[in-house]
């Protein structure tokens, strides 16, 4: 593994703040009674970086974006924003603004008058905060709604409105809070494109907090993968799927198959787990023979889950490990077999990827 | 079984008729029992009272209502009644405010549930019990009086009891002791209807107006405020309307001074004058109206 700055391994010295972090949380730790929601956290966040949280649900990652916010506060440790400590901070005295899941947009407010609700409670006069606030929902495309209430919108549309409320006070970071769980898949991708660009042509931070592997993978510039109330691994998108560290890493972003140590010693020669995606596997005749270098084994079809672009086989080893190999739709290459039949699998020994633990 | 099988799907079909059905007795109960007898009440209003015979005249006129309004006696009950309902209601929308957010976004699933019994606890209680309980309370040797003297504070107590109009010999006969019982006794129809408004708010509102730069102030009164409106004008239509139309609390407890339900009783009863009576109690149901106007005015039913 490369080493990414900013990043401090368990059992470092305590990080020194950066100059130009948007954001830093050094040793940070959260307790709910006895349970550790986050386990001595460090994260360095730099300006104008697209920052995913991803993990499952209890992994951390919301009560991380909680503390940034100011919504809760950690039991050790403390967050910079801006190199300035804001540990005690309300958040109402950070330049930090959130987009909510549930959008938690003011029903008893028009859309324009939600959007300038930032403005209006640091006085602006009600003329200029409706201009600004006319002038966000253009930003989103939304101007010509700036009279209805909430109630009258579609999800996608609350959606847009959190986030013109959110940038109104042009903060320095921007935290997202699973913004777009609550909408449909096409929706979903549309809003991820537009939240990218949006994110790039106003240089503001965003930090995004997502269970969604490929939401993550597709928009962020960095992402921290979360697991436990720790950061098992910090990196590029690219190095987080093709690098993964550890079998939950490769498993969680990567979908990819792990070996464990004691099969990979019987298949390789050497007793260390190793990951390797489905997409990299090559499913063969039963008889056909292994190209050079590559790595096989024997194994019975379980079943052929069908994606539209790609179909992924689930084949059960001898030992009664279960390996998926993923096969592009049209592809005619290798075995044509049917559930039930026996299948050889085989990859290259250069696409295995050893992994630290496990 | 089959003739019950064959009825239900009878009725399965026909969502109107079983509608109907159900609806039936207690829109009859409502139509005829209840309005019926509000119309019959409105009626008598418009009629009069023979001087000489003490008579009722079933012919239509205003002559009641001229009765009403041009006794200055009779204007100072209606006014004396209001001026109460409304210093009770806004005592109490401020006693139970802080207690209903309390139940709403503080207190855990056991403190939830015993604020809810010990809100309604007292409504268990005989209200007569309550009211006389009250005066005995607000005696002049009674435990209040004890205990403000326990506090020193006896010096204050006196002072307003000097005070004119409110003030009295001892709270037990003055218009303060008999709004401090008109106040316990509605406080659970406003803290009850304002906690499940409270309820209603999610979290995240309330997060999001302090990540937006709100100060816990302007969350409260841009937020806060607006969503429990709704909350607060149910509750207020309680104390408001059950303050105009109380007869007993008056009569127990307080200054000598008539209020509308006290005159509604005593016309329909020793006076005999079931006109005047009737017309006393339109007072409060176009008060109400009207204060049910003035809220909506104001935007109290927009949250809704």
């Amino acid at each position: 593994m490369t080493d990414v700055p900013g990043v401090a391994g368990r059992g470092d010295a305590r990080p020194v703040p950066s100059p130009t972090a948007a954001i830093e949380l050094l040793e940070v730790s959260r307790a709910f009674g006895a349970l550790l929601a986050l386990d001595g956290v460090s994260l360095t966040i730099t300006t104008g970086e697209f920052f995913a949280l991803l993990g499952p649900s209890g992994s951390g990652k919301t009560t991380c974006l909680r503390l940034i916010a100011g919504f809760d506060h950690p039991t050790q440790g403390r967050v910079l924003l801006d190199g300035m400590d804001v540990t005690g901070v309300p958040p109402f005295e950070r330049n930090v603004n959130t987009v909510f899941q549930d959008y938690a947009l003011f029903p008893h407010m028009t859309v324009a008058d939600n959007v300038a609700y930032g403005p209006r409670v640091r006085g602006a006069p009600a003329e200029a905060r409706r201009r600004q606030a006319l002038e966000m929902l253009d930003l989103v495309r939304l101007s010509s709604l700036a009279d209805r209430t909430p109630a009258q919108l579609s999800g996608g549309q609350k959606q847009r409105v959190a986030l013109a409320r959110a940038l109104i006070n042009r903060p320095r970071v921007l935290l997202l809070d699973e913004p777009l769980g609550a909408l449909d898949l096409r929706l979903r991708e549309e809003m991820q494109t537009e939240l990218k660009s949006l994110q790039q042509r106003l240089g503001i931070t965003f930090v995004y907090v997502t269970h969604d592997q490929g939401e993550a993978l597709s928009m962020a510039d960095r992402i921290a993968v979360f697991r436990d109330g720790r950061i098992e691994q910090l990196d590029t998108p690219r190095a987080l799927y093709v690098r993964p560290r550890t079998a939950f890493v490769a498993r969680f972003v990567g979908s990819a198959n792990v070996v464990a140590a004691g099969i990979a010693a019987r298949l390789t020669g050497t007793s260390q787990a190793f990951a390797i995606r489905p997409e990299m596997i090559e499913v063969l005749g039963a008889d056909a023979s292994l190209p050079a270098g590559a790595v096989g084994c024997d194994g019975v079809l379980e079943d052929i889950q069908y994606h539209g672009a790609t179909s992924r086989w689930h084949v059960r080893l001898p030992d009664g490990s279960l390996l998926t190999a993923a096969r592009v739709e049209g592809s005619t290459t290798g075995a044509s077999a049917s559930p039930g039949g026996r299948v050889r699998l085989a990859w290259s020994r250069d696409s295995l990827v050893w992994l630290a633990d496990g | 079984m089959t003739a019950f099988r064959g009825l239900s799907s009878f009725l399965y079909g026909r969502r109107g008729f079983y509608l109907a059905l159900l609806l039936l007795p207690p829109l009859l109960w409502l139509g005829i029992v209840y309005l019926g007898s509000l119309l019959a009440l409105l009626l008598q209003s418009f009629y009069a009272i023979d001087e000489f015979t003490a008579r009722i005249v079933p012919t239509l006129t205003l002559a009641t209502y001229y009765q009403l309004l041009s006794h200055p006696a009779n204007v100072d009950i209606i006014l004396r009644t209001l001026a109460m309902a409304v210093a009770v209601t806004l005592a109490a929308a401020v006693v139970a405010f802080p207690v209903a957010n309390y139940m709403a976004r503080y207190a855990g699933p056991r403190m939830k549930a015993l604020f809810y019994v010990g809100v309604m606890m007292p409504m268990w209680t005989s209200y007569l019990v309550k009211v006389y309980a009250w005066r005995l309370v607000l005696a002049k040797q009674g435990v209040f009086s004890w205990f403000v003297d326990q506090l020193g504070m006896t010096p204050a107590l006196e002072q307003a009891l000097a005070t004119p109009v409110i003030g009295g010999p001892s709270l037990a006969s003055s218009y303060l002791g008999m709004f401090v019982v008109f106040v316990y006794m509605w406080l659970p129809f406003m803290i009850l209807p304002l906690a499940a408004a409270l309820e209603r708010v999610p979290e995240s509102l309330l997060q999001a107006s302090a990540d937006l730069g709100a100060s816990p102030r302007q969350t409260f009164r841009h937020v806060i405020l607006p969503l429990a409106l709704p909350g607060l004008a149910a509750g207020s239509v309680f104390t408001f309307s059950l303050t105009l139309g109380d007869y007993i609390i008056p009569s127990v407890v307080g200054a000598p001074g008539y209020f509308i339900g006290m005159m509604v009783y005593q016309q329909q009863g020793t006076a005999g004058n079931l006109p005047l009576a009737a017309a006393f109690s339109v007072v409060p149901i176009l008060l109400i109206g009207a204060y049910l106007a003035l809220a909506k005015r104001l935007g109290a039913f927009d949250a809704l």
